[in-house]
C-alpha cells in the first residue's frame, strides 16, 4: 500500500503515528505530494493523507486510515471509540481549522487563535477528568487518542495554548507526545519550526467555513425543570405569604452617590467609545448596554452604584477628522459628542454621568499620575524611528500610511498590518509609503519619546492579579488574554505621541508632545468622575470598599486589565482597580461585519429611524449578547424572538394575566386559595428567580434573560391547564380556582415586570402602570417571590405590550442596511475628488474654504507653532484645489511648492 | 429528516423490536442515546454503528480490516460532507465526487451492502432524487 502525503499537512501528524500499528502486516510506501495535486481519481477537490490500497482503492479521511492502521494490528472498533472519532470529524476540526488559520494565515495570536477551540478543549478534559482514566478509550492508548493527539498537536505544542487549568487534558497531551510513535511523526511532518511548518500546506487551502458561521449561535443551551423538596416548597410559600411588609424601605436617591462605609458600592464603566465613530450595534452591546443592565440590576438590589461613560475625545484620529469636515477639534469633540449622548439616551441608558475626556480635570489627574511615576523611576526615555510627512507637518500614525507590503509586495497595505498576507508590519518597513492624507512620501525621522516602564511594573501587577483573579468574575476570555500578555514577557509601552490634540506631557523637551491616547483614555474615568462630584477620590482610591465592575469588548481587556493597573499601582496611590473586568466577544452582522465605509449594518444613530422601540432591540441585542463566544445580529432572527419570545410567551402572559383581572373580577385582585400545584409553581419561580439572582451577580447577563422567559413559559402553562376562563363560569369552587390561578398569574406578572427592568425599563415601567404596582416593590428586588399584589388590590387599564414584526418590514430593513446607502451618512464631502460636484457641494466647498481661511489668519495672526500654521495652509491648499476642481476652473500652482 | 426520526427509522430497518427515544444537543440537534447498561452515546453514525451491533448484524460494518475501514470513512463523509454544507456548489461536488466513486461499484464497499449504504441514502435523501442520475440510484 502506498500512502501519499504533503509538506504541512497536518493530517500526515496522526497517520504517521498510527502506521507504526501496521508493521510487518503490509509494506507501505511513501510518497510526497504537492498540495494540490488530485490523488484521489474520483474526488474533485484535493485531498492529503490519502492512502491507497493493494485493492486499488483508496482511503482518504486521516480517521478512516489511521482505523485502518489499527484493524490491521488486531484491534477491535468500540462504541466510545467511533463516538470520539465522529466528535472530531464533526466538532473538533471545523474549530480546530479556524484556529490554525488564524495562527499559521493570517498570523494573529492569543485569544483570537484560542477562542475557537476553547469549548472543544474543555470537553476532552472534562471527559478526561470525569472517567478518571488515563486515555480518551480505557485504560490503554489507542485509537481516538493517536487521532485527537494528531489533530491537536500542531496548535498545543505551543504552551501558550494548553491552559494549566485544563489539567487532565495537559497530562493527557504530555503522555501521548512523549511516546516514540509520536514523537517521530512530530519531527517528521513539523520539521522543528513549529506551527509554521504548516504554513505552504495550509496557506492553499479555502478559508475554513467555521469562520463564516458555525463559531455563531443564538441558541441557548436546554432547559431542564429542577427536582423540589418539601423544605423548599415551604420556604418559597412562607416568603411569598409575608408579602409587601418583607421589602426594606427604600433608599432615597443620593445626589451625588458616594460609597457608604460598610454597604455594598458598586463602580460600573462602560469602555469609552472613541468620539469620531457613530457606534454600531456591537459597539453598544459591548458596552454601554451590557453595564447599563447591571448598573439597573445593581440598583434593584439597593447597591450603592455608580455608573459612567463618556467620549475619548484625543488623538490622531479626530485630528484627522478634523481636517476632513474643515472643523477645529474641539469643534468636532462637541458635535460628535452630543451624537453619542443622543444615541445612548435614546436607547435608555442610565449613566449617572456621560463625560469627555477633554477637560481640565483629565489633564490635572493624568499630570498627576505621570509625576509619582516619573517620580518613582517607573518612566524611561528612548528615540523612536517615525514617519514624518513634511507636507502635512506632522508624525504618521501607523493608519495614516500606506505603502507596498515588505512581503508580498501588496500596493495598499496599511502601516501595522497587511490585508493581502496578514502580516504585522512596522509602517518605516514599507516599501514606497505615502501619507494617506496628502500621498505625498514621508521620511524616517526620529523623535524621543516616554516609555511606562512595565517590565519594572511585573511584580506588583502579578501579585496584585494573584489577589485579585481567584473567586472574581473577569470573564475567562479576559483572564486569557492578561495571561498570554504576561506569559509573552512585558515590555516597556511608548506613552507619548508627536500630536497637538492630547494631555500635554509636563517635562522639560517635551512641551510639543501629548500623551498616548491609551496611557490617559483609562484616566478618563477618574477625571469623568471627578467632574461628576469633586468627591471623586472616595470611588477612586477605596479600594477595599468600592467593587469597579469594567465592560468592554475583548479588544480593550489589555489597557484595561493590565497598562492602567501597572500605572496605577506605580503611582502608589491607593488607586481602586477593577474588581471583575466583564469583556464581550464580538457581535457580526447578518453574515459578516459591521461597515460604516460599505454602510452595512445598523449603527446607533440609524435604529430609531427603524420604528422599532428602543426596549425590543435592547431585548435581542442583550438576547444575542456576545457571552463566551460571537454572536451574529440577524434581521430574520430577530423577528422571530420577537414574535416568539416577546409576543406570544412574555406580552400573552402579562397580558392575559392582567385581562382576566379586569375582565372576570373588575380589576380588583381575587382571593387566593393555593392548592399544592400552585405551590409548586410558587417553589419553581422562586427557584428561577435564585437562578437569575446567581447569574446577574456573575454578569451572566444573557442567561439571566432566559430565566425571566422561562418563568412566563411556567406563567402560560400555568394558565392553559387551568383555564380560568372556564372555570369563572362553573361552580362556586370552579369560579374559587379561577381566582387563584388569576391571582397568582397576576403576581407573576409584577415579578417579571421587575425583573425585566434592567433589560427593557419602558416595557417594565408600562407593566407596572398597568398593574397600578406599589412603588416600593418597583425600586427592589428580592430573592425571594412575593405577593406584591394582594386579593383586594386594584389594577389599571391593561394593553397589549407588544406589537408583531411583519415579514416584508424586516425585509426592507434588511434591503436598507445591507450596503450602499454609506453616502447617506451626514458627513459633508470635503476631502474626496469630485469630478461632477452640484451648486450645493460647490457652496459647502467655498464654505469650507472661508473657514479654513479664517483659521490661518487667525494662527498667524498669534503668531502660532509654525508647523501648525504649515498644515492649516496646507488644508486650505486642499480645499482651494478641490473647489478649483468642482468649480471646472484650471488649478493654481502654489507658490514654492512642487507640482505633483 | 431529523436524526432522531432517521434512527428510528434505521431501528425497523433492522428489525429491532424495541423503539430507543432519542434526545437532540446543541444547535447542530445531535442526537442521543441513553442507554441502560452505560453512559449515554451521542452523535448519529455511533449511534447507528450501536444499533447495528445491538440488532446482530455485525457485517453490516464490514467483514474484513479494509471493508470495515471503508465504511467508517463513508460514515464520516456522511455526517461531515453531506450534512456538513449546504451550498448548491458543495452539494454538486459530493453528488458528482459519488457518482463517479460508484461508476463501477455496487455498493460503497464493493460488492457488499453496509450500514454506510443506508446512511448515504438517508442523508442524500433530502437533495433533490431527480437529480440523482446514472448508477447511485440504480444501486438503492
Amino acid at each position: 500500500m502506498r500512502l501519499f502525503v504533503s509538506e504541512g499537512a497536518p493530517g500526515s501528524l496522526p497517520v504517521l503515528a498510527a502506521a507504526g500499528r501496521a508493521q510487518g502486516r503490509a509494506e507501505l510506501l511513501i510518497s510526497t505530494v504537492g498540495p494540490e495535486e488530485c490523488v484521489v481519481p474520483f474526488l474533485t477537490r484535493p485531498k492529503v493523507p490519502v492512502l491507497q490500497l493493494d485493492s486499488g482503492n483508496y482511503l482518504f479521511s486521516t480517521s478512516a486510515i489511521c482505523r485502518y492502521f489499527f484493524l490491521l494490528s488486531g484491534w477491535e472498533q468500540d462504541d466510545l471509540t467511533n463516538q470520539w472519532l465522529e466528535w472530531e470529524a464533526t466538532e473538533l476540526q471545523p474549530a480546530l481549522s479556524a484556529a490554525l488559520y488564524y495562527l499559521v494565515v493570517q498570523g494573529k495570536k492569543g485569544e483570537d487563535v484560542f477562542s475557537p477551540v476553547r469549548r472543544a478543549l474543555t470537553h476532552i478534559d472534562h471527559s478526561l477528568s470525569r472517567r478518571s482514566c488515563p486515555f480518551l478509550a480505557g485504560e490503554t492508548e489507542s485509537l481516538a487518542d493517536i487521532v485527537l493527539w494528531g489533530a491537536l498537536y500542531p496548535l498545543l505544542q505551543d504552551p501558550a495554548y494548553l491552559p494549566e487549568e485544563l489539567g487532565a487534558l495537559h497530562s493527557w497531551f504530555q503522555t501521548l507526545s512523549s511516546q516514540e510513535p509520536c514523537q517521530r511523526a512530530a519531527e517528521t511532518v513539523l520539521k522543528q519550526q513549529g506551527v509554521l511548518a504548516l504554513r505552504p500546506y495550509l496557506q492553499k487551502q479555502p478559508q475554513p467555513s467555521f469562520l463564516e458561521g458555525r463559531a455563531v449561535s443564538n441558541e441557548p443551551e436546554e432547559e431542564e425543570l429542577a427536582t423540589l423538596s418539601e423544605e423548599e416548597i415551604a420556604m418559597a410559600v412562607a416568603a411569598w405569604e409575608k408579602g409587601l411588609e418583607s421589602l426594606p424601605p427604600v433608599q432615597p436617591q443620593q445626589n451625588p452617590v458616594l460609597p457608604v462605609a460598610g454597604e455594598k458600592n458598586v463602580l460600573i464603566t462602560s469602555a469609552l467609545p472613541y468620539v469620531n465613530n457613530v457606534p454600531h450595534l456591537g459597539n453598544i452591546i459591548g458596552c454601554v448596554l451590557s453595564a447599563d443592565v447591571f448598573a439597573r440590576y445593581s440598583r434593584l438590589r439597593q447597591w450603592n452604584t455608580l455608573y459612567l461613560c463618556g467620549t475619548d475625545e484625543y488623538g490622531t484620529a479626530t485630528e484627522t477628522k478634523a481636517m476632513e469636515e474643515g472643523l477645529t477639534p474641539q469643534e468636532i469633540c462637541d458635535k460628535y459628542h452630543v451624537i453619542h449622548a443622543d444615541i445612548y439616551r435614546w436607547f435608555n441608558i442610565s449613566f449617572d454621568i456621560f463625560g469627555r475626556t477633554t477637560t481640565p480635570q483629565q489633564t490635572k489627574i493624568t499630570q498627576d499620575i505621570f509625576q509619582r511615576l516619573v517620580a518613582r523611576g517607573f518612566v524611561l526615555q528612548d528615540t523612536v524611528e517615525q514617519l514624518r510627512c513634511e507636507h502635512c507637518a506632522r508624525f504618521l500614525a501607523d493608519r495614516f500610511v500606506e505603502g507596498m507590503c515588505p512581503f508580498c509586495g501588496y500596493e495598499e497595505a496599511r502601516g501595522d498590518q497587511c490585508d493581502k498576507c496578514g502580516k504585522l508590519i512596522n509602517a518605516i518597513e514599507l516599501k514606497k509609503p505615502q501619507c494617506k492624507v496628502c500621498r505625498s512620501c514621508p521620511v524616517v525621522k526620529s523623535s524621543r519619546h516616554l516609555f511606562l516602564d512595565l517590565p519594572k511594573l511585573g511584580k506588583p501587577l502579578e501579585e496584585w492579579l494573584e489577589k485579585t483573579l481567584p473567586g472574581s468574575d473577569w470573564t475567562p476570555n479576559a483572564r486569557f488574554i492578561i495571561r498570554s500578555w504576561l506569559r509573552d514577557g512585558l515590555k516597556p509601552r511608548c506613552i507619548t505621541r508627536d500630536l497637538k490634540w492630547g494631555t500635554p506631557v509636563p517635562l522639560v523637551g517635551f512641551e510639543d508632545k501629548v500623551f498616548y491616547v491609551w496611557f490617559d483614555a483609562t484616566i478618563g474615568y477618574l477625571s469623568i468622575t471627578a467632574n461628576y462630584t469633586d468627591q471623586w477620590e472616595k470611588w477612586w482610591k477605596n479600594p477595599e470598599q468600592v467593587s469597579l465592575y469594567q465592560f468592554m469588548a475583548k479588544d480593550n481587556v489589555p489597557f484595561h486589565g493590565l497598562v492602567f493597573p501597572c500605572s496605577a499601582l506605580g503611582a502608589e496611590d491607593n488607586y481602586t482597580l477593577v474588581s471583575h473586568l466583564i469583556a464581550t466577544e464580538y457581535l457580526n452582522y447578518e453574515d459578516g461585519k459591521f461597515s460604516k465605509s460599505r454602510g452595512v449594518g445598523v449603527f446607533g444613530d440609524m435604529a430609531q429611524d427603524t420604528g422599532i422601540p428602543a426596549d425590543i432591540w435592547r431585548f435581542y441585542l442583550l438576547y444575542i449578547r456576545p457571552e463566551g463566544q460571537d454572536s451574529a445580529f440577524s434581521w430574520t432572527d430577530m423577528l422571530l424572538k420577537n414574535n416568539s419570545e416577546l409576543l406570544n410567551n412574555l406580552g400573552n402572559f402579562i397580558n392575559r394575566a392582567g385581562m382576566f383581572v379586569s375582565k372576570f373580577f373588575g380589576g380588583f385582585v381575587p382571593e387566593m386559595v393555593l392548592t399544592s400545584d400552585d405551590r409548586r409553581l410558587l417553589a419553581h419561580v422562586t427557584l428561577e428567580l435564585q437562578h437569575y439572582h446567581q447569574l446577574l451577580e456573575k454578569v451572566r447577563i444573557r442567561d439571566a434573560l432566559r430565566s425571566i422567559l422561562t418563568i412566563s413559559r411556567h406563567g402560560n402553562q400555568y394558565i392553559q391547564v387551568n383555564e380560568p376562563w372556564k372555570r369563572i363560569k362553573g361552580s362556586e369552587a370552579d369560579r374559587q380556582r379561577a381566582g387563584t390561578v388569576t391571582g397568582l398569574a397576576v403576581n407573576i406578572a409584577a415579578l417579571l415586570s421587575i425583573m425585566l427592568q434592567p433589560y427593557m425599563p419602558t416595557v417594565s415601567a408600562t407593566i407596572q402602570a398597568q398593574l397600578q404596582l406599589p412603588p416600593p416593590a418597583c425600586s427592589i428586588l428580592l430573592t425571594n417571590f412575593l405577593c406584591t399584589l394582594p386579593a383586594g388590590h386594584q389594577i389599571g387599564t391593561v394593553s397589549p405590550l407588544f406589537q408583531k414584526l411583519e415579514n416584508d418590514q424586516i425585509e426592507s430593513l434588511r434591503q436598507r442596511f445591507s450596503g450602499g446607502q454609506a453616502k447617506a451618512s451626514p458627513k459633508p464631502a470635503a476631502v474626496e475628488t469630485m469630478t461632477t460636484a452640484g451648486p450645493q457641494q460647490i457652496q459647502v466647498l467655498m464654505d469650507e474654504v472661508t473657514k479654513q481661511g479664517n483659521i490661518v489668519r487667525e494662527l498667524k495672526a498669534q503668531k502660532a507653532d509654525k508647523n501648525q500654521v504649515a498644515a492649516e495652509v496646507a488644508k486650505l491648499l486642499d480645499l482651494k484645489k478641490q473647489l478649483a476642481l468642482a468649480e471646472g476652473k484650471p488649478l493654481e500652482t502654489p507658490k514654492g511648492k512642487k507640482k505633483k | 429528516m431529523a436524526a432522531a426520526a432517521e434512527l428510528t427509522l434505521l431501528e425497523k430497518c433492522l428489525g429491532l423490536s424495541k423503539g430507543n427515544k432519542y434526545s437532540a444537543q446543541g444547535e447542530r440537534q445531535i442526537p442521543v442515546l441513553q442507554t441502560n447498561n452505560g453512559p449515554s452515546l451521542t452523535g448519529l453514525t455511533t449511534i447507528a454503528a450501536h444499533l447495528v451491533q445491538q440488532a446482530n448484524k455485525e457485517y453490516l460494518l464490514g467483514s474484513t480490516a479494509e471493508e470495515k475501514a471503508v465504511v467508517q470513512q463513508w460514515l464520516e463523509y456522511r455526517v461531515t460532507q453531506v450534512d456538513g454544507h449546504s451550498s448548491k456548489d458543495d452539494i454538486r461536488t459530493v453528488l458528482k465526487d459519488l457518482n463517479s466513486y460508484l461508476e463501477d461499484k455496487v455498493y460503497l464497499t464493493g460488492y457488499n451492502f453496509t450500514l454506510a449504504d443506508i446512511l448515504l441514502y438517508y442523508g442524500l435523501h433530502r437533495f433533490i432524487i431527480m437529480k440523482l442520475r446514472h448508477r447511485l440510484v440504480r444501486n438503492f
